[in-house]
């Protein structure tokens, strides 16, 4: 009995504590002693500008990601046009492809070296920059517009999600108590959504907190480029470190707050009509109105980057082809897999932990176990080598002692290092997108298979996963994603002769050579769909 | 009992894992803030002529953090980096050791090398300054100076500040006129610029084409490199590669270059591999493939390298540039350069 | 024996005491009905006997065997107790056949079929096998859930408010059905509800509960003529309360004059007291000379309740309809007001 409730709930800590024993490492150096006075310097000269450019970069993120993606979650999910259900899956198609490509075709585009410019100022006859004006992309409005770019799907997929998940009965209610289907969208169906909105809304301001590569090539500093400079070129890990468990701080408080806010809310499986059964058939202007945005976010956001890469690869094809590409293919698929099933059996420790026993510490290890997804890829990478090279040495120490010559770097040097700096950043995907699915699965089925002689255990395998199997197959599957696309963590904790597609790509776009790059790009994107179309076709048939 | 049982599985596991390249003799590893792409070639050679295997590791951030952590254990030999401050930086945090080869003195002159003899410059660069062929003409005479002047605003173009080749670039000045002095160029050079700093050095040459301004800073191989690439050839045609204060301090020039880590599992292969790439053969390739100018004196630039004609060195100790590194972070930080 | 037996049970939760040294017992083959006000406790103590709920205290005990005590908490799956629940809590995965044989996963497949068709044709739904939840009405919803339950053999049948959701035609259809269905298997269920009616339709014994704790359980008619306090007294019917004095043994005296009892009047003489009266204990009847006026007639078919104020005070009378008496009264009449029944319940004043 005891030893039953003792494995599970020490599992999950467990599995929070391995999470977090990083993050914990990188605080505790940001408390050492640290004579360079560089944290001083940087309050006394760049620090604001940085987390103004910080703060602003988020608030414009997800600001822009909720504009471009609450109307078609909701056009998708509610209404009926021409082509809906290709929509409904081609909008989640941004995610395969990598913020920092699209950032580097945009500003190819767009800047004033670019095609677009050349294109005016041939047609017009203008001379030099200062003969017209356009819109320089290499500022903070252009990061913005690329990020959100590639991460609204986030949050199209969880408002979809939401939308779908709700009665339509009470959209209906609220018409009939004489609201427009406007004000009844705002005032009934948005509020409904309010927890998948937030999950969303979460998810992208953290990956665009840890984002470094695309602001980077819009020249746009911000807090994770003072993280970068003082701790790599500055040499100073505990001013770094500083200013990373600030940012982490500020996350906490943040996620913390919104969840107090809506603390009240309770949702479960909706009874009665869906949204599916009375979708309103949309026509005229309206129509046009929503082909028109769906599809030309679509183009912006997948479309023509994609198009941009072709061009490139064709151009490049027979430079950049190359036989190891095939091998660099297959290191990046399974070592997603790897990660995307880890990251999901993570996801349903701490999630069943807290299905099972509720409370304050449940929610904690929910919570901790997310924070890795904030930090950039390069501050994890070097955080999840502080405690594994430690144990590497302990564990040196230890083998020479006993008599047995030394192995070597067995955590820190091998997969395993490169496998839990994935699983540090990406588990808070996976962690999140099962909360969600969980959150809508009514607690009474739990109750009913206990009494029904199903043990704990039983229960979560006969009734809770079959109910969350859609959930786990699209956690999976971003997770998959994400790890395909990852790069910094990939870069610097791999062993050696290991190459992804990623770090392979890199190495020509760290040089600007994006011609080089478009063809492991492309396959990034390829791999990542794969997956992808397939879990959408999987999920048309059964609904 | 237990532990001696865990100890004696984890030992077999390993032996079969990637991981132990301690146990092999005839490799080296490098970590490298080069990209492969232009060392692999030269490497290849090397494997070729001694069975020595070659593993490569490539990251522009956080290699030398690697080193660090690993310590003792760390199955790195060797790192490549492509600038001097990466190598004081091993240097500084004691992650080196000093290789005496008769063969790296001979082929390394005394200035390219450590008196300590804990690191190597293997190639060096110039920070040139691209003037525009067609609105400038040749500029054979301009300074760094001359980029802070009031005539030059909203006429030159270059990458990131922190950029590490600017920031040794800045460290220069400082280590010769000053930190004060330093400042007020920085200042003028921040107010001359025709756009945020942004894009690598090729960018800038493009910028320089396309009119957007007349002057940019850039490193040597870089013209090498595009007008080697026929899709960037035009861009290159269009500015003249100038050798800046030649008539005062010199023209700034960086290394990249190579250090033997403190605990190098395979030193005597890791040695080879220094002393290979100080070699004719070696230098020949990073001249001809990659147009930097090797550090052995008897090898020659590329045929293209030379035709940009002989110039006059900053003749400034690397390690006095080295010293104001920070100081140059910190500058760049006051002026807001890249903000 | 006893099927069920919960003995001095507290629970607390977020610092609410829910449960307050709560006892009760359930004979074999008996219904009893949890009644209460919501937030008295009785979910939680349907939910505390089938094990779903922590931080308890005292004693459960299931034909014998105890389920919960210090130290110990049989998990739920082995406490062999059918739940059914308000919103039927039918697994939306699985079909119905796969859903009644949610439970019998270690007989083979040739017993479970068995199984679920006579369990299904108990609840007459045979030929539903097939169906998915969300193709079901409500109270087939419910049916099946009962399904269910039976075809897991439970020793104690536990119901959560399970006809709240239905209307009201079905509600009762589906409460004669299913306690002729427990009583033919003969089997012990306790059942949660706020609503007496159904009470009354479908269980022997009725517990009423107030803040944690059982106030009275008995039959219902006794709960309705023998409240042992006012709480209970309100809570099963309409109900006229006035001030008495014990005249003697036999009589009390009020201002509706001298009221005659039948049984011996416990209390001391010149006691004061409230005494109960129901509607039905009352007559009215028009007289211009009486002191009465009607202020209210609300007609119920079979008979009527008429409001009227006697010397200041609020009455409700229940008056039948036969004859078309209902007919004659309108409100403003003056009325006169007798006592019928001699049968009466006094409370002590607070």
């Amino acid at each position: 009995m005891i030893s039953r409730v003792n494995l599970y709930k020490l599992l999950p800590w467990a599995v929070t504590c391995l999470l977090i024993a990083p993050i914990l490492a990188l605080i505790l150096s940001a408390f050492q002693i640290d004579d360079s006075g560089s944290f001083q310097h940087l309050i006394d000269t760049v620090l604001w500008d940085y987390s103004l450019n910080t703060l602003l970069m988020i608030l414009g993120v997800i600001t822009l990601s909720f504009i471009f993606a609450l109307p078609v979650a909701w056009f998708v999910a509610c209404c009926e046009f021409p082509g809906r259900s290709i929509l409904q899956w081609a909008l989640m198609l941004p995610l395969a492809l990598p913020p920092y490509i699209v950032a580097i075709v945009y500003t190819d585009l767009l800047d004033f070296s670019g095609p677009v410019q050349h294109f005016l100022r041939a047609l017009m006859g203008w001379q030099q920059s200062s003969d017209y004006y356009f819109p320089d992309i290499r500022t903070i409005s252009g990061a913005i517009i690329v990020l959100s770019l590639s991460l609204f799907p986030y949050l199209y997929l969880l408002l979809r999600g939401a939308f779908l998940g709700q009665s339509g009965g009470l959209f209906q209610a609220a018409r009939t108590l004489g609201l427009s289907p406007t004000r009844a969208f705002f005032r009934v169906s948005l509020p409904l959504s309010r927890t998948a909105m937030a999950v969303g809304l979460s998810l992208i301001a953290m990956e665009t907190l840890g984002d470094f590569a695309t602001v980077h090539y819009f020249a746009v500093s911000t807090l994770t480029t003072a993280v970068y400079n003082t701790w790599l070129e500055l040499g100073s890990l505990t001013t770094a470190a500083k200013i990373s468990s600030l940012m982490l701080l500020v996350l906490v408080i943040l996620i913390s707050l919104e969840n107090y806010s809506r603390r009240r809310q309770k949702l479960y499986q909706r009874s009665g009509a869906t949204h599916t059964e009375l979708r309103f058939v949309l026509r005229g202007w309206r129509k046009w109105g929503v082909l028109t945005f769906s599809w030309g976010l679509l183009f912006f956001a997948f479309i023509l980057p994609l198009a941009v890469l072709f061009y490139y690869a064709s151009i490049y094809f027979s430079q950049s082809l190359n036989l190891s590409l095939w091998k660099y293919t297959l290191n990046s698929v399974w070592l997603a897999m790897i990660v995307a099933s880890l990251a999901l059996l993570i996801a349903l420790i701490v999630n069943f932990y807290q299905r099972l026993s509720p409370g304050v510490l449940a929610k904690a290890t929910i919570r901790l176990s997310s924070l890795g997804y904030a930090l950039p890829g390069t501050v994890v990478a070097i955080a999840v080598l502080i405690p594994l090279s430690s144990l590497d040495l302990w564990f040196n120490r230890q083998l020479i002692e006993y008599g047995y010559s030394r192995v070597g770097l067995l955590f820190s040097g091998t997969l395993f290092v490169l496998v839990a700096g994935y699983l540090v950043r990406f588990s808070a995907i996976a962690v999140g997108s099962i909360d969600s699915s969980l959150a809508q699965v009514s607690p009474s089925l739990d109750s009913a298979s206990r009494t029904l002689g199903q043990s704990a255990a039983q229960t979560i395998r006969r009734v809770n996963l079959p109910l969350i199997s859609k959930g786990m197959l699209s956690a999976f599957i971003l997770v998959f994603i994400e790890a395909m696309k990852e790069l910094p963590t990939a870069l610097l904790l791999r062993p050696f002769n290991f190459e992804t597609l990623a770090t392979y790509a890199y190495q020509f776009v760290s040089d600007e050579m994006i011609e080089y790059a478009a063809l492991p790009a492309l396959l990034i994107v390829l791999m990542g769909l794969v997956p992808f179309i397939v879990v959408s076709r999987l999920m048309e048939k059964a609904s | 009992m237990f532990i001696k049982k865990f100890l004696s599985s984890a030992v077999i596991f390993s032996s079969l894992s990637v991981s132990s390249f301690a146990a092999y003799a005839d490799q080296v590893n490098i970590y490298s803030f080069r990209q492969p792409f232009l060392i692999e070639p030269i490497m290849e050679k090397f494997t070729a002529e001694t069975g020595i295997k070659v593993n490569i590791l490539f990251a522009k951030n956080g290699l030398i953090e690697r080193v660090k952590r690993e310590g003792k254990l760390s199955p790195a030999d060797l790192v490549l980096t492509s600038d001097f401050s990466r190598l004081m930086m091993l240097n500084d945090d004691h992650l080196t050791q000093a290789v005496d080869s008769k063969i790296l003195n001979e082929n390394i002159p005394s200035q390219y090398r450590d008196p300590k003899q804990h690191w190597f410059a293997l190639t060096t660069r110039v920070r040139n300054i691209y003037s525009s062929a067609e609105r400038v003409g040749p500029a054979a005479d301009i300074t760094y100076q001359d980029l802070a002047s009031p005539e030059f605003k909203g006429k030159v173009c270059m990458r990131a500040g922190k950029h590490p080749y600017n920031v040794s670039l800045l460290a220069s000045v400082i280590a010769h006129e000053g930190k004060a002095d330093a400042k007020t160029w920085l200042e003028g050079l921040k107010a001359n610029l025709a756009r945020k700093p942004q894009g690598n050095d090729r960018a800038q040459v493009k910028a320089i084409k396309d009119g957007l301004c007349d002057y940019a800073l850039g490193n040597s191989y870089y013209l090498g490199k595009m007008l080697a690439d026929p899709q960037q050839l035009s861009w290159a045609e269009a500015v003249n590669i100038n050798f800046p204060n030649q008539a005062t301090t010199g023209s700034h020039v960086n290394v990249s270059g190579v250090v033997l880590t403190k605990y190098a599992p395979n030193k005597a292969s890791a040695v080879k591999l220094m002393e290979y790439l100080s070699g004719e053969a070696a230098q020949k390739m990073y001249a001809e493939v990659n147009y930097e100018y090797p550090v052995n004196a008897k090898v020659a630039p590329s045929k293209l390298v030379a035709s940009w004609g002989e110039f006059k060195a900053d003749s400034i100790a690397l390690a006095d540039i080295a010293k104001q590194h920070q100081t140059a972070m910190k500058l760049l930080d006051e002026v807001k350069f890249d903000l | 024996m006893s099927t069920l037996i919960v003995n001095k049970l507290s629970c607390f939760y977020q610092d609410n005491q829910v449960l307050n040294s709560l006892d009760l017992a359930l004979d074999n083959n008996e219904i009893v009905c949890l009644l209460g006000e919501s937030g008295c406790g009785k979910t939680t103590l349907l939910r505390a006997i089938a094990g779903l709920q922590v931080d308890l205290s005292g004693e459960i005990r299931i034909n014998a065997k105890t389920v919960n005590d210090t130290g110990i908490n049989i998990p739920p799956e082995e406490r062999k107790v059918g739940l059914i629940f308000q919103d039927y809590a039918l697994f939306p995965h699985l079909n119905v056949f796969d859903n009644v044989a949610f439970s019998l996963q270690k007989l083979s497949r040739k017993a479970q079929r068995q199984l679920v068709t006579e369990v299904l044709t108990l609840v007459q739904l045979k030929d539903y096998a097939d169906r998915f939840p969300h193709q079901l009405s409500g109270g087939q919803q419910q049916r099946i859930a009962i399904a269910r339950a039976l075809a897991y053999q439970p020793e104690l049948m536990l119901l959560d408010e399970p006809f709240s959701n239905l209307d009201h035609h079905v509600r009762f259809q589906l409460i004669d059905e299913i306690r002729l269905l427990l009583k033919a298997h003969s089997m012990s269920a306790l059942f949660v509800t706020h609503s007496k009616e159904e009470g009354f339709a479908f269980a022997d014994r009725i517990a009423l509960m107030q803040a944690g704790k059982i106030v009275q359980i008995d039959t219902a008619q006794t709960l309705y003529s023998h409240p042992n306090s006012i709480y209970v007294a309100d809570f099963m019917g309409l109900s006229n309360y006035i001030r008495v004095t014990v005249r003697d043994k036999y009589s009390y005296q009020s201002e509706l004059g001298l009221l005659n009892c039948n049984a011996i009047i416990e209390h001391p003489i010149n006691t004061h007291l409230t005494l109960l009266l129901r509607p039905e204990q009352l007559a009215v009847e028009v007289d211009p000379r009486g002191k009465g006026s009607i202020t209210k007639v609300d007609f119920l078919g079979a008979y009527q309740h008429v409001s009227i104020v006697y010397l200041s005070k609020h009455y409700i009378v229940k008056q039948s309809n036969h004859d078309g008496n209902c007919m004659q009264l309108k409100v403003g009449d003056k009325v006169s007001l007798t006592v019928l029944s001699h049968h009466f319940v006094a409370f002590p004043i607070e």
